[in-house]
């Protein structure tokens, strides 16, 4: 029971985390970015290539954080900026065709075997003997870094200008620029927070399954597009309250279905998102509109 | 007339080709307060929205203190010197009074101390002070309203661009409003007003300008108030 829940939690939080990165673009560019789980397969190749020259953990880490960032900031310069004012579907289809591009460059680049990233073993190791022996360190890494990483994020938007022009541009991008708000930088600071986070998820995935290939975390991408729409993309809370609970509830299905019916897993998550989308199409965490009453 | 500092040259301004605003030619100097008026679909709001950068003209000028910002973009315009109190108030019903309020130093062109604006902006609109933490979208429709000029005055502006302030609010509201906008004038705060109400606008403007079909058809003085019939036709003519 208790490693279910610390699974549940790990997994919550790192999809958490997927959901903000895809969320912060989301609100500044109204674009959900299918390319995200890309970026996440790039920071990991970065990675699996530091590992196999043999470069120290950190600097591994680090090119990893560089070619996410990187890659986040080029799709952003070279796409999404032409593409500005462009229609919605213009703007999906666009980040479809970064999705297979970068899966293709990979699958052209490292071929479609697997290649071996091992950075932090020591992280797979149990926490502890006893209760504890079936929780690994990574799982409580990936906790803390998600919990950290949210802290922060929540300190920027609540705390600072630039954060209160971001939340503002996630509401009504117009009226912020209206307003002085600048467009280009919000946009640019949103995808760099976005490719960050990216980077984090890379480094806590390739730990758990150091085994990359072009399609790595595409399945955990596919599924977290579908949390945070069931959360409500709208706000940033409410999509990172839906990447959360579709990563909890992914894991009390792998955790509680016998091996034999693992491959429903799937099943199970999406069934459930079909009821709740029904009950609540506007997404499970938002709130309901409010109405403002006019007083003499 | 006061020195210009807001110009309309030959202003056109389509939807996908269909024209909204045509040829229109205007100019308010500096200290001034100039209103909009005309039927829904005239071209007001499509005029603000060009002086502002959210929609592209075809063709014409805008110029701010004699430089052209045709087409720049609005950030770039609400830096120069121009603030919007958009249709609608289009505050954030999320964010408290105070972020709301704090969101209009964005476009501020001095930069250091803002406790004085706020101090200032406090005592135009008390209601704001004592509301700093609530969240703007429990504010009442009038009190939301005073937030957005307040907003819009935070960037201590030479152009106030106001759209409708009294758009859906009740009569008691709407006087409250117009007595807020007579303070800000009273101020040298230069002003163009868009509004519906036709006669309270040209007894409130030092002139205003009357559209049709995008175009300008006459334009009154505070003393053509009464003047029923020109406003009428103006109109409908």
């Amino acid at each position: 029971m208790l490693q279910t829940v610390i699974n549940a939690l790990a997994l919550g939080s790192v999809y958490a985390l997927m959901a903000v990165g895809i969320g912060l673009v989301f609100g500044v560019l109204r674009l959900v970015n299918f390319a995200y789980g890309q970026l996440i397969m790039a920071g990991a190749y970065a990675l699996a290539i530091g590992s196999a020259h043999g470069w120290p953990e950190w600097a591994s880490v680090l090119t990893c954080f560089g070619v996410v960032i990187g890659f986040s900031l080029l799709m952003e310069l070279a796409l999404f900026r032409p593409l500005r004012g462009a229609s919605p579907a213009t703007m999906l289809v666009a980040t479809f065709a970064v999705a297979f591009l970068l899966q293709s460059i990979a699958l052209l680049k490292f071929g479609s075997l697997v290649k071996s990233a091992s950075i932090f073993p020591g992280l797979f190791d149990p926490i502890a003997n006893g209760e504890f022996e079936t929780v690994r360190k990574i799982t409580v890494v990936a906790i803390v870094s998600a919990v950290c990483a949210l802290v922060a994020l929540t300190l920027l938007l609540a705390r600072t200008t630039v954060g209160l022009h971001m939340r503002a541009a996630s509401a009504d991008f117009q009226t912020a620029r209206a307003l002085g708000v600048r467009a280009n930088g919000v946009i640019t600071l949103a995808v760099v927070i976005s490719g960050f986070l990216a980077a984090v998820v890379s480094v806590i995935l390739v730990v758990e399954n150091p085994f990359v290939e072009p399609q790595f975390a595409l399945r955990d991408t596919i599924i977290v597009l579908v949390g945070v729409v069931v959360g409500g993309l709208d706000r940033l809370w409410t999509a990172t309250l839906g990447g959360f609970s579709i990563g909890v509830a992914t894991s009390v299905f792998t955790d509680e279905l016998s091996s034999a019916h693992s491959v429903y897993v799937d099943s199970f998550v999406f069934g459930l998102v079909i009821l709740v989308l029904l009950a609540r199409p506007e997404g499970l965490f938002a709130p309901l509109r409010a109405r403002t009453v006019e007083r003499a | 007339m006061a020195e210009a500092i807001l110009e309309l040259d030959q202003l056109d301004v389509s939807y996908e080709g269909v024209p909204a605003v045509r040829g229109l030619t205007l100019t308010i100097g500096r200290g001034e307060t100039v209103g909009l008026i005309g039927p829904n679909g005239a071209g007001k709001s499509t005029t603000l929205h060009a002086i502002m950068g959210l929609v592209r003209p075809a063709g014409g000028d805008v110029r701010l203190s004699g430089r052209s910002i045709r087409g720049r973009p609005p950030e770039y315009v609400a830096r120069a010197g121009i603030a919007l109190v958009p249709e609608g108030r289009r505050i954030y019903p999320h964010l408290t009074v105070d972020e709301n309020l704090r969101l209009g130093f964005a476009a501020a062109r001095r930069r250091g101390d803002r406790s004085a604006v706020l101090k200032n902006l406090h005592e135009l609109f008390p209601i704001l002070g004592r509301y700093a933490k609530r969240l703007g979208g429990v504010l009442s429709g009038g009190e939301q309203q005073q937030l957005a000029i307040a907003r819009a005055l935070a960037a201590e502006p030479d152009v106030l661009l106001l759209d409708e302030p009294s758009l859906g609010l009740a009569p008691t509201v709407v006087d409250a409003v117009f007595e807020r906008l007579a303070q800000i004038r009273e101020r040298g705060v230069t002003t163009l007003l868009v509004e519906q109400r036709a006669q309270r606008t040209v007894a409130f403007a030092d002139r205003t300008h009357a559209l049709a079909n995008g175009e300008l058809r006459a334009t009154f003085g505070p003393a053509d108030a009464s003047a029923t019939d020109r406003l009428v036709a103006a109109y409908f003519g």
